[in-house]
Formats: C-alpha cells, sequence, structure tokens
C-alpha cells in the first residue's frame, strides 16, 4: 500500500540537512510520496526505517517466475483489477494435461500435441506454454517421474505429486527446468515447503476453502517460503470463481499480501465437458487465473482464446498502429494492383496475412486512420475518400503504375467519391472479410482483371 | 490472524426490466453486485440468453444450427423452434435482409415476418433491425406498432435515430427500447440521457453498449463494460443502470475462425467446433463482464451457457 508523505516524514531522522535535495525532511517525505524521489537520497534513513518503508511500498502482487531459459515465463505482479485503470502486465498461461494414470499411446498423443498449436498472431506467439502432470495414486512414483521427465523436455511442467516420496523423485528429475510444485495443503506443506526450497522451485498451495488456503500460504511465508502460486481449483465451479476473484481483490484492494501471489486454476478437475471447459477457460482468464489447466489445447480452444487473451492483456493507452506506406507483397511491382486499408495492427494482421496466402501480387497501401479498425476510422473522419485520394495522389500514383485500387468491403460507400477524386483509377470494392480476398483475388486473376 | 472476508457491497443496483408477458416474461438485471459475484450479494435475475433467427433464414448457418431447425418450413416455425432450445429465455429476430446495401427488402415484407413470428410463439421476443439508421427509424417503429401488448425489446435506437425509434417503441407502444452506442462509456450514457428526456422511462431501456467477436477490438468491450458497471453501481450513476444486452452471434460467425474451410486451414481441425468455440467464448467474456443478456445460435452455445449459468447462481 503507498505510505502518505506524512507516514513517510515519521520515518525520517528530522534533522531538515538539505543533504537530500530538498529544504526539509518533509518536502523530501512528500517527494518521495509521490515518487518524485527515492528513499535512498537521504543517508541518514535508518535500516529500521528503510525495512518498513519497503514493506509497505512492495507490490501487492508478487512476481513469480516458472520455467527456465527461453521457456522462462513471468506470473503475478498485477496492480488492478481492471485493465483500464492502468494494464495488466503478466498475461495468463495455458496448461494441457498428461497424467500417470493414462496408457502410453495417450501420453504420446497428448504430448505431440502440446507443440501443434503454436502460430503468432499480431507479432505474439500462441502456444501452449506449460504442461500439467498429474500423479495417479495408484500408478505409483516411477511412470510419474519418467512422465515428468518427457513432459518437461517439451514445456515448463507443473508436478500434480500425491505424496512426498513422489513430490521429491519428479522434483529432482526435473528441477533445473524449473517446474511448479503442486499439491503442498495444510497437512503436508512443511514437507513440501522443504523440498520446494531445496530444488529452488515454485510451490503451489492448495485447500479445500478460501479460509484454509489463507492459512496455508500464511504458514508457508512464516517459513520464509514466498515463492507461492495459490491452486484457487476448490470443489465445484462457483466455489473455484469465488476463490479466484477473492484472492486477486484481497491482495489489490484490501492491500493483504498474503493472497498477493499468482493463482492458478485446474479445470480438470472441474469439468469434462470440452464446451464447458472453452467456457471455464475464457471465464478465468477473464477472472484472474495466472495459469489455467485445461484438457487439451487444440486450435479450437486457442484461436478464440488467445484472441480475447491478446485483448486483455493489451496496453489500454496505446493503439497498435503500422508505418503508412506501400507495402509490396507477394513479389509485386509497379505494374501490380493497389489495395487500402487502415493502420489499425490487427488490421494490417489480418489482410496481409490473406494477401499473402493467396499468392497474387499486391501493393498494400496503407494511410494514416489513426489506428483505427476500418469502420471505426471510417466513422470517425479518418479513412475517408479525402484521406485515401490524397493519400494516393501524394505517394503512390508517381511510384506505382496500375490504376486499380482494392477499397475493403465495409467502406463500399466510398466507391462513387473515390472514383471522382481519383480520376483515371479504377475502384473495386472488396468483400466485407479479410478472409474473403483469397478467393476474390484468384477470381480477380482468373478472369484477367488483374 | 485468519482471512478476513471484505464484501464489496454497492448501495446501487442495476433496473429490473421485465420483457415478454405471461408465465414465459423474463426479467434482467436486479443485482447489486459485479457480474457473477453472487459472494458480494445478490445476482438479481440473473444473466439471460437469447436465440437469434433472421429473416435470411439459415442457409449459411453451421450444420448444428440447421439440424436443429430441420424440417422448418417457414420464420413462424423457426421461432416456435428457437423458443424451444433448451436454455434459452427469449427469441430475437434479426431484420437483416432490410439493408438498404443488401437484400432492401421492403418495410412491409420485414413487418408480415414480425407478425408471423408473433404469432409463432409466446416467449418474449427482441427485435434487431437491419443496422441501416434510416431504414430501421422507418422500420421500427412499426415493428414497435405491430407488437403491441408483447412486451417486446426493440433494437436499436442509435445516436442519429433515436428519437423515431425510442418514441415509437418506448412512448407510443409501450416497448422496452434497446439503446445501443458504440464502446463508450460516454456515448452510452448520452443515449440514455436523450432517451429519457424523450420522456422513455429508464426503467424501458436496455442497453447495448458494444460488441466484438474476441480478438476483434474486444478489448475495448472489456473496458466499456467494466466502465460502465463501475459508474451504476460505485457511483450510483442512475443514467447507467440500464441492464445491458450483447449480440454475440452476429460477431463471431463471421470471423476467420469460424468460417475458414478445412481445406483452407487443415490444422485447425472441423469449423463448427471452431464457430462453436468462438461463440461460446465470446458471449462468456461478455457475461463475465457486464452482459445481463446475450443473443447466440448455437444450440450447443445456448446450452453451455445456461449450464454455465445455473453453476454460477
Ligand atoms: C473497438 C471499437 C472501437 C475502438 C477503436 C479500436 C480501434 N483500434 O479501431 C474505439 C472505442 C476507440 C472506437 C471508437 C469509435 N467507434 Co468504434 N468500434 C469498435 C468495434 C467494437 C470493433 C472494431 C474492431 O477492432 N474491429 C476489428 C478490425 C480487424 O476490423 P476491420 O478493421 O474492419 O477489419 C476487418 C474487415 O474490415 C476486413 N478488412 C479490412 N481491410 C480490408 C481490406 C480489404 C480489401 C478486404 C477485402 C477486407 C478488409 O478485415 C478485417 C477482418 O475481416 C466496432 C464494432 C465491431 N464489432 O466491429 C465499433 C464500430 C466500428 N465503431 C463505431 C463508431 C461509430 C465509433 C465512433 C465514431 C463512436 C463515436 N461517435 O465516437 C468512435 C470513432 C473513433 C474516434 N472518434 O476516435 C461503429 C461504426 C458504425 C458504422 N457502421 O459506421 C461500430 C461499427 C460500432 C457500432 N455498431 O456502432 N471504436
Ligand atoms: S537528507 Fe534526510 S535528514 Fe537530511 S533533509 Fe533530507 S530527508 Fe531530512
Amino acid at each position: 500500500m503507498a505510505l502518505s508523505g506524512i507516514q513517510i516524514f515519521k520515518l525520517t531522522p528530522k534533522k531538515n540537512c538539505k543533504e537530500c535535495g530538498s529544504p526539509t525532511c518533509m518536502a523530501f517525505a512528500m517527494k518521495v510520496a509521490q515518487g518524485a524521489k527515492k528513499i535512498e537520497e537521504c543517508p541518514y534513513m535508518s535500516d529500521d526505517a528503510l525495512a518498513q518503508l519497503s514493506e509497505a511500498t512492495a507490490p501487492p502482487m508478487k512476481t513469480i517466475k516458472v520455467g527456465a531459459g527461453d521457456n522462462e515465463h513471468t506470473l503475478g505482479g498485477e496492480t488492478v483489477l481492471y485493465r483500464h485503470e492502468k494494464t495488466f502486465v503478466n498475461k495468463t498461461l495455458y496448461a494441457a494435461k498428461v497424467c500417470s494414470c493414462m496408457d502410453d499411446a495417450e501420453i504420446e498423443a497428448r504430448l505431440a500435441q502440446v507443440p501443434a498449436v503454436d502460430y503468432e498472431r499480431i507479432s505474439e506467439r500462441m502456444y501452449t506454454e506449460m504442461i500439467y502432470v498429474n500423479q495417479a495414486p495408484s500408478a505409483g512414483t516411477d511412470k510419474f517421474v519418467e512422465l515428468a521427465k518427457k513432459a518437461a523436455a517439451i514445456r515448463p511442467v507443473i508436478l500434480d505429486a500425491k505424496d512426498e516420496e513422489a513430490a521429491k523423485a519428479a522434483v529432482d528429475a526435473v528441477k533445473d527446468t524449473k517446474p511448479v510444485l503442486m499439491g503442498a495443503n495444510a497437512s503436508n506443506y512443511e514437507a513440501f515447503c522443504k523440498i520446494a526450497a531445496d530444488a529452488g522451485v515454485v510451490l503451489g498451495v492448495s485447500g479445500t476453502s478460501i479460509e484454509e488456503l489463507y492459512d496455508t500460504v500464511a504458514a508457508l511465508e512464516k517459513l520464509g517460503n514466498k515463492n507461492l502460486i495459490i491452486d484457487v481449483t476448490l470443489d465445484s465451479i462457483k466455489a473455484t470463481f469465488e476463490a479466484a476473484v477473492l484472492v486477486r481483490r484481497t491482495a489489490l484492494k484490501d492491500n493483504d499480501r498474503t493472497f498477493g501471489y499468482p493463482s492458478i486454476v485446474n479445470l480438470t478437475k472441474l469439468t469434462d465437458d470440452k464446451t464447458m471447459e472453452e467456457a471455464l477457460v475464457t471465464l478465468f482468464t477473464m477472472k484472474y487465473g495466472s495459469i489455467v489447466i485445461v484438457d487439451k489445447m487444440d486450435y479450437a480452444t486457442a484461436l478464440p482464446l488467445y484472441g480475447l487473451r491478446q485483448n486483455l492483456f493489451t496496453d489500454p493507452q496505446k493503439p497498435m498502429k503500422v508505418a503508412p506506406g506501400i507495402y509490396p507483397l507477394n513479389g509485386a511491382d509497379e505494374n501490380s494492383v493497389c489495395l487500402t486499408t487502415v493502420d489499425f495492427a490487427l488490421t494490417y494482421f489480418l489482410v496481409s496475412g490473406e494477401l499473402e496466402r493467396s499468392g497474387v501480387p499486391v501493393n498494400l497501401v496503407i494511410s494514416d486512420a489513426g489506428g483505427l479498425s476500418v469502420l471505426t476510422s471510417w466513422a470517425a473522419g479518418k479513412f475517408s475518400s479525402t484521406s485515401i485520394s490524397k493519400y494516393i495522389l501524394e505517394n503512390v500514383a508517381d511510384k506505382v503504375k496500375s490504376r486499380k485500387l482494392i477499397i475493403p468491403g465495409k467502406v463500399a460507400v466510398l466507391k462513387g467519391d473515390l472514383e471522382a477524386k481519383l480520376p483515371g483509377w479504377e475502384i473495386v470494392v472488396a468483400p466485407l472479410e479479410a478472409v474473403q480476398l483469397v478467393k476474390f483475388l484468384k477470381d480477380m486473376k482468373a478472369n484477367g482483371e488483374i | 490472524m485468519p482471512f478476513n472476508r471484505k464484501l464489496q457491497k454497492f448501495s446501487a443496483s442495476i433496473n429490473e426490466v421485465e420483457i415478454g408477458t405471461g408465465d414465459k416474461a423474463v426479467k434482467l438485471g436486479g443485482q447489486n453486485v459485479l457480474p457473477f459475484y453472487f459472494f458480494d450479494g445478490s445476482l438479481g435475475n440473473g444473466c439471460k440468453i437469447g436465440v437469434e433467427i433472421s429473416d435470411l433464414g439459415i442457409e449459411n448457418d453451421a450444420e448444428g444450427v440447421k439440424a436443429y431447425y430441420a424440417g422448418c418450413n417457414t420464420i413462424g416455425e423457426m421461432a416456435k423452434k428457437a423458443s424451444e432450445m433448451p436454455g434459452a429465455d427469449f427469441v430475437v429476430l434479426r431484420l437483416e435482409g432490410g439493408d438498404p446495401n443488401g437484400l432492401n427488402k421492403p418495410v412491409d415484407e420485414l413487418i408480415a415476418i414480425v407478425k408471423e413470428v408473433a404469432d409463432a410463439t409466446d416467449a418474449p421476443l427482441v427485435v434487431e433491425g437491419c443496422k441501416n439508421v434510416e431504414k430501421d427509424a422507418e422500420l421500427l417503429p412499426k415493428v414497435a406498432e405491430v407488437l403491441q401488448g408483447r412486451n417486446a425489446l426493440i433494437m436499436s435506437a442509435k445516436e442519429e435515430n433515436y428519437k423515431a425509434v425510442g418514441a415509437a417503441a418506448g412512448l407510443a407502444y409501450g416497448q422496452k427500447v434497446g439503446a445501443e452506442s458504440a464502446v463508450d462509456i460516454n456515448l452510452a450514457k448520452q443515449l440514455n440521457v436523450v432517451l429519457t428526456q424523450l420522456g422513455v422511462a429508464a426503467q424501458s431501456i436496455v442497453m447495448n453498449t458494444g460488441s466484438a467477436a474476441v480478438g476483434y477490438g474486444f478489448d475495448y468491450t472489456i473496458s466499456t463494460f467494466d466502465r460502465v458497471r463501475a459508474a451504476a453501481l460505485g457511483q450510483d450513476d442512475k443514467m447507467l443502470q440500464m441492464p445491458i444486452i450483447t449480440p454475440v452471434s452476429s460477431e463471431t460467425w463471421t470471423v476467420k475462425e469460424s468460417t475458414a474451410s478445412e481445406e483452407d486451414e487443415p490444422a485447425w481441425g472441423p469449423v463448427e467446433e471452431r464457430g462453436v468455440s468462438m461463440e461460446v467464448q465470446t458471449a462468456v467474456a461478455c457475461l463475465v463482464s457486464g452482459s445481463d443478456a446475450v443473443i447466440v445460435k448455437h444450440p450447443q452455445t445456448v446450452a453451455t451457457l445456461s449450464q454455465l449459468i445455473k453453476e454460477l447462481a
């Protein structure tokens, strides 16, 4: 929690010696409260006061790292409950499940499925970041450890061990990959704490109620372990939702740092229905899961989910833009047709992706539309017959010989005005959606229109 | 120290708005908590699900949608079937064919469709125009007129045509008015202000504060919901306490994720599964941010959403 200037003032030595560059200790304290100065700039602060201040000014939610090397991920560190208040910083990660209860064929198939979903969306890699390795009590330690090793070779793992022996064996086998050890609870936390701490890995705390989770976290902190993740999965969807929200809210709104850790939601314990799992993975991405464990991640689940996550975690203050210009695609030259759209990064990504897929040489013309979507910029007057024709006349007409311009279907209304403002140009209205471009361009080509 | 459970109590609540009549009528809103936060207080009437049908039929719809309506020959039969979809709370008729840039169906023809639908089912009705503001200004008042006595929700009154739509639906014919604004809290509020100044009761307004498919500008949709609810509950802003309805299917079934063929995207798997996933995920994202009702169309989506709403009640 932020301290007020007065609270900070009480901790200063009150010497008014000006060595910090401020006329008085009071003035200095006020500046520290505003973030304009750092407390270390006063050489006379007592260690005790510094400790109190650092405790009080520590972020409400810890930042925890999982995985190693290129596979390292950062969780937590959030400071707000709603994206418009500032921005969410560390996106939700997804883990797919394998279990030592599965037969070899099933395990192979699942491990092979993990890297199968891997693609790019507006400069962000979209893939299944982690693997959840569950120990079936009946299957014993050896199979679990073998499975952990196999999985850890592919992605950072979350180890759900059922007893100390299995926990220790699995952690020791893969500790260099920085797994998460799950399964610490009210009855075994001391032993699990030691295993995790000795190996330097993150410990996942489970419980049967929010109160129990809280007590176990507090007990672990007392043992000196602050490298934790809270498993908010309880015995129903309803209870899990409550826990996910309350853990985050208690930390950020009520400033209680005992719950200031990232959370894990294990959907495989809440449903076996795929469509319900899709509903839940959305729910817990929006409401505060730092890691969400699904049964399997396939494209049907991933495509909407990763799009949502990208929206949720973008900085609300910064529109994502691309630079205006002529982008020649598929080996386009001065004789190739022109096609225009806006400078909104998402639109550019979708349209250029389809154009590349078509294989047809096209000069993609991007003008300054304020970083807005086609209809938004059109409604705002930033993608108009005037702005487009001006850009074409000033920046394109002398570089490109083709006199054909394809415009987005959503602004079909601009055709007439554009024809009037761009004499000698033929204006072609394309379909509404980018996905229709491939067929559209191929048809145009087949008909000899381009 | 044990866990100290702090509730987030609001003294304000979301307006309760009823649509439909008789024992099938549904109420939206009434809660004094953030979406699904049952632990803080009352969820009011809970979230509701509308099933979309269109005057354009189901030709372009997913196989599962076609299969559900198999055997229906008229829009009336479809409306009845839609109202019987397990988990559905109301029926939404979209008059897409009215769009002057599309089929440009005359108003009379569309009104005949509205009548046929109204005669076929006694479920609560929501009617969406064709999105063209001039055509809707002509069409929607007539829709409000023929649905007199049905307590229907007429979508949408916008900045450009709220006078015509609001006056007919909200004043002359006693329907509920859908106020549609473009993903911005100030625009949403302004529209509610002018509608109430026109004389429409605040309790007769349901908002559509904007919708998009997840991944497609949905960031703004989320923040608009979040901010509208913070103002309505936290600051007791009476001009933002209307329940929110969000059309989902009209956004999600046209994007690439739901339309690209398996041939074009072999790794992606069956098209229909992707379409359902897109619809389900967008709908859930809307509900958990602030929608009191979502409009969808696939039977599997409706079943899943209704199950989720029950689980969280
Ligand atoms: C998010 C959003 C915003 C955000 C802006 C985000 C952004 N970066 O653009 C904010 C909140 C700022 C905003 C503001 C406004 N918005 Co706005 N907004 C939206 C929303 C919800 C999504 C837009 C989006 O991101 N789409 C995704 C992108 C990828 O779509 P796209 O650019 O069109 O690209 C697709 C196709 O067009 C195609 N495509 C693109 N180029 C090309 C080219 C070719 C050749 C082809 C074939 C295809 C193609 O590819 C893409 C995928 O298929 C839409 C509603 C909706 N669901 O669409 C309303 C919407 C676009 N906004 C609207 C309005 C009115 C406004 C405002 C004017 C409101 C106001 N009065 O202030 C302002 C204007 C902005 C300003 N004054 O600065 C209206 C436009 C109405 C209309 N039909 O004219 C809409 C439709 C909402 C509505 N129903 O009322 N908006
Ligand atoms: S250096 Fe420290 S003691 Fe000296 S004036 Fe600044 S705050 Fe006060």
